[in-house]
């Protein structure tokens, strides 16, 4: 017996805006393939097209800021009642990993947050969750889900998975897509699992998971969802069902009753199966193509099912022109050839870092809570009696024609835009991947900070090069399993297609 | 502003150990082997001195804090002695300390000793350090090398220098000081090398390669100083006297104001200014007979000859590759091989700079030794990074020059 349930919507919820993280660097699985291919000979189905992978500093926290900045766009900040962020790689147990992404995103400190998880489905119950949220107190709340998943060397799932984030604001009006209406199903069907304390995933067999799995369980919670959205499964323009398994989502459509050709790309070979997040990032994907007036079914599986009926209005096309999204993020790639180093920024592989790695990293905690403004939003400050802008904020300006004392307000600095002024790649210094590019960066509105840099690529740096800042990890501390993050430069608007 | 203390303190004694991979000494090997030279070219012994200015930079790797380790390696008799830190200035911190005890005439004989012991690290380069608590968590992932390679990429853009032009010259300085180096038998690094090898040396931070770093070494210097009457009532001649000492500390405008563009030193400009009107020299170029500059890294040398006023700005590339600043030139720079070469203990470098201006004007550099009589020396200690750093500048010369 399915758990079902039918809400009662009276109030008018929709997606105010919408944004998309990617990954640039896409691993090519070829070279996956080549690496493996002798273990496994069944992966060389696979050794076409690619998948995005994080870069060394990046990871759910880091992607879902990424993504929540292309929603927030230049929109304000203030005013959010939650947020909200699904993953099932959070980089901490035990710290709500959607308050560093609040604390990153300068959304104040009246809001409420809070980390969904522990299953594939948790991207769209989460969304559900907050869309509900929104009839019930209003918005706007920002929803977010990101996933980085580990995956061991020479499984299918190493091909498959991918890294990203999607994000949404949902607000009480229509937006650029209205809420037409929802099911759910839980159902602790357990086609893979992973344990406490396990670095991987534990799955059964693929046969299984489609015919017991996908083909019996989403089916039903489809047809509740168009029959609370009032919609005909016909009148479906855009079907997102994130599934590895191939033909699945087509033969799902036609038991729903789905054109066979709102069956929408999974992205298998772009960027992967972004896990929780890719639900989301497939209707973030779908809201960049939609056209006013279609409807757009998301829809979900694990532990269960959910789907989401969603309606595009006529403010969707402007919207489209300003944001990156995830078909921008798709277009902002680099590939990636060497296997080894995916292995090693990953920590799959046990490497000789050299004893330049072996400084203690530990955090203190203290500092980090004091200095929070200055290290997690970037914010320093500006001067009220002579307007300069400086990186951190002090006592006394920095303009050595003010010096006024205690004159300085919060300014944050993440939304500036910087150019190179020194640079340099360093092969000395530790880094996960050398040589670690860093240099004085200026910002058109003023200041500047001597800043590392990601995304670059060596040979391609020159002073005078556009940088926009992002956030991103500082460094690990292994030995106590602390992630640092701080904000970084790189190349505005992406860097060039490699 | 203040009249300064020219002539007021002169130098009784100096010594330094050798420098290099001293693999079989310790910290306090080195400061005894220093000491020793410095005391016998005293004519003094250890009770006569009154007071002592010890320098480390990073103590963690082998002294640790404090003056004891001083006061202990050389059994002084219960006499103030303070440990100074300065980044890699360090050296001429201590020397600052004992050279205005004298002149204020709170003592009479005061010692400068600065040692480091690098190589216990288990690595090469300078050792890793913590920044600070809050400093480490945003800081860029900076290196010494790291740091100073940006110099020439500002330098670049500024003066519209290409790569090319700026790495041979750059690669001029560090073949002028390897032979400048193998005419010093207490140099770490004593090989001649050739412009093409620099050029093709590995990258360690673009554009700097290989040849472009100075040594990281084990090593000691020290100065005994003194006033002018009581060096001649210890029998002393042709007295070696401060001329200058100044120096600029950043205080973030370059980290953190639009106004500095990278491509300078504005700590060196400023410490260069006081010190030339405290020695009362007004054309550099042509005043100075010798200039240690703190060469860490060929770029900063090559900066910094700008920096001191004695390459217009702009003019350096074309006065190094011109050989003006070679042992046989107008000015020479690093005679003794420089950081590059001597090599660079942190805390005895700024020390081990005087110890070369001091036998230089007595004629007692060996090999190595200036032909033309030099008059006046210009020694540039530098901690830090370009754009948060240290600067101290010393002119030492002839007692009236």
């Amino acid at each position: 017996m399915l758990g079902t349930e039918i809400r009662e919507r009276s109030l008018m919820v929709g997606i105010a805006s919408f944004g998309g993280y990617i990954p640039r660097r896409r691993l090519s699985r070829k070279a996956i393939v080549d690496a493996n291919g002798w273990f496994n000979a069944g992966l060389r189905a696979y050794a076409k097209a690619e998948r995005a992978i994080c870069a060394w500093d990046e990871d759910s926290v880091t992607m879902a800021v990424d993504a929540a900045r292309d929603a927030l766009a230049d929109g304000p900040r203030d005013g959010f009642r939650a947020l909200y962020l699904a993953t099932t790689s959070a980089p901490f147990e035990d710290r709500q990993n959607a308050g560093i992404v609040a604390q990153a995103l300068r959304l104040g400190a009246e809001l409420n947050t809070m980390d969904v998880g522990a299953s594939q489905r948790a991207g769209t119950t989460g969304l559900i969750a907050a869309l509900d949220a929104v009839a019930a107190r209003g918005g706007p709340v920002l929803y977010l889900a990101a996933e980085k998943r580990r995956a061991a060397a020479a499984s299918p799932a190493e091909l498959l998975y991918g890294d990203g984030a999607a994000a949404l604001i949902l607000d009480r009006a229509d937006g650029v897509a209205r809420f037409l209406g929802s099911r759910s199903a839980s159902v602790d069907f357990v086609d893979h699992y992973k344990g406490k304390g396990r670095e991987f995933d534990y799955g059964w067999e693929e046969r299984w998971i489609r015919d017991e799995g996908f083909l019996k369980i989403v089916p039903p919670v489809i047809a509740g969802a168009l029959a609370e959205a009032g919609v005909k499964p016909a009148d479906i323009a855009h079907f997102c069902l994130p599934c590895t398994l191939p033909r699945v989502a087509q033969a799902i459509a036609k038991q729903a009753g789905l054109s066979e050709s709102s069956v929408r790309t999974n992205l298998d070979g772009a960027c992967g199966d972004t896990g929780t997040a890719h639900p989301l990032v497939m209707l973030v994907h779908a809201l960049q193509e939609a056209k006013p007036g279609e409807r757009i079914l998301v829809a979900s599986f694990g532990n269960g099912s959910d789907a989401l009926v969603f309606e595009a209005t006529g403010a969707l096309p402007a919207m489209q022109q300003k944001r990156r999204g995830i078909a921008g993020s798709l277009r902002q790639r680099k590939e990636e050839t060497n296997y080894a180093k995916y292995l090693a920024i990953n920590d799959l592989v046990k490497m000789e870092r050299g004893l330049r790695a072996e400084v203690d990293k530990q955090t203190p905690l203290t500092t980090l809570y004091r200095k929070k403004d200055m290290l997690l939003s970037l914010v320093g400050g500006r001067c009220e009696r002579c307007g300069t802008v400086q990186f951190p904020k002090s006592n006394i300006c920095v303009n050595p024609n003010c010096r006024a004392m205690h004159s300085q307000v919060d300014q944050p600095f993440s939304e500036f835009s910087g150019k190179i002024m020194s640079f340099t790649a360093d092969n000395l210094t530790y880094c996960p991947e050398p040589p670690a590019h860093y240099g004085m960066v200026q910002f058109a509105e003023g200041g500047r900070i001597m800043v590392d840099f990601t995304e670059v690529d060596a040979g391609e740096v020159e002073v005078g090069m556009p940088m926009r800042m992002v956030f991103r990890i500082k460094e690990v501390d292994p030995t106590r399993g602390f992630t640092k993050y701080f904000w970084k430069a790189a190349p505005a608007g992406g860097a060039k297609e490699v | 502003m203040a009249k300064g203390i020219r002539d007021k303190v002169a130098i009784l004694g100096m010594g330094c150990s050798k420098f290099g991979e001293r693999w079989d000494r310790e910290a306090d090997d080195l400061i005894v082997e220093a000491y020793e030279e410095a005391i016998a070219d005293a004519g003094i012994e250890t009770s006569q001195i009154e007071a002592a200015w010890f320098s480390t930079a990073i103590e963690e790797q082998h002294v640790g804090k404090s003056g004891v380790p001083l006061a202990t390696a050389l059994r002084l008799p219960y006499i103030p002695v303070t440990r100074v830190e300065n980044f890699c200035a360090s050296g001429s911190e201590a020397f600052r300390g004992a050279t205005y005890a004298v002149a204020s005439g709170a003592c009479d004989i005061a010692l400068a000793l600065g040692v480091e012991k690098l190589k216990d690290t288990g690595y090469g380069g300078l050792p890793q350090r913590g920044r600070g608590a809050l400093n480490s968590m945003y800081w860029a992932n900076i290196s010494a090398p790291g740091s100073f390679a940006q110099l020439a990429a500002a330098y670049r853009a500024k003066h519209g220098v290409s790569r090319e032009t700026l790495k041979q010259a750059m690669a001029h300085i560090s073949v002028k000081s390897h032979d400048n180096g193998s005419r010093n038998p207490k140099a770490h690094l004593q090989n001649k090398i050739t412009e093409d090898a620099v050029l093709k040396a590995p990258l360690v931070a673009e554009p700097l390669g290989l040849f472009d770093c100075c040594g990281v070494s084990d090593g000691s210097a020290c100065a005994i100083v003194t006033t002018p009457e009581i060096a001649k009532s210890l029998g002393k001649r042709d007295l070696i006297t401060v001329k200058a000492l100044q120096l600029a500390v950043s205080n973030g405008q370059e980290a953190q104001h639009n106004s500095w563009d990278g491509s300078y030193f504005a700590t060196a400009r400023a410490a260069a200014k006081r010190a030339y009107q405290e020695a009362g020299i007004d054309k550099p170029r042509e005043q100075l007979s010798l200039v240690e500059a703190h060469d860490c890294f060929s770029i900063t040398e090559l900066v910094t000859l700008e920096d001191l006023f004695i390459s217009p700005e702009g003019g350096a590339v074309k006065d190094v590759l011109d050989g003006f600043y070679d042992a046989d030139g107008q000015v020479p720079c690093q005679i003794d091989g420089g950081l590059k070469c001597f090599g660079h203990p942190i805390g005895a470098s700024g020390l081990r700079m005087i110890y070369e201006i001091y036998l230089q004007m007595q004629g007692r550099a060996g090999a190595r030794q200036r032909q033309q009589e030099p008059v006046r020396g210009l020694v540039h200690n530098l901690g830090g990074m370009p754009h948060q750093n240290v600067c101290s500048i010393a002119i030492i010369g002839k007692h009236g020059a």
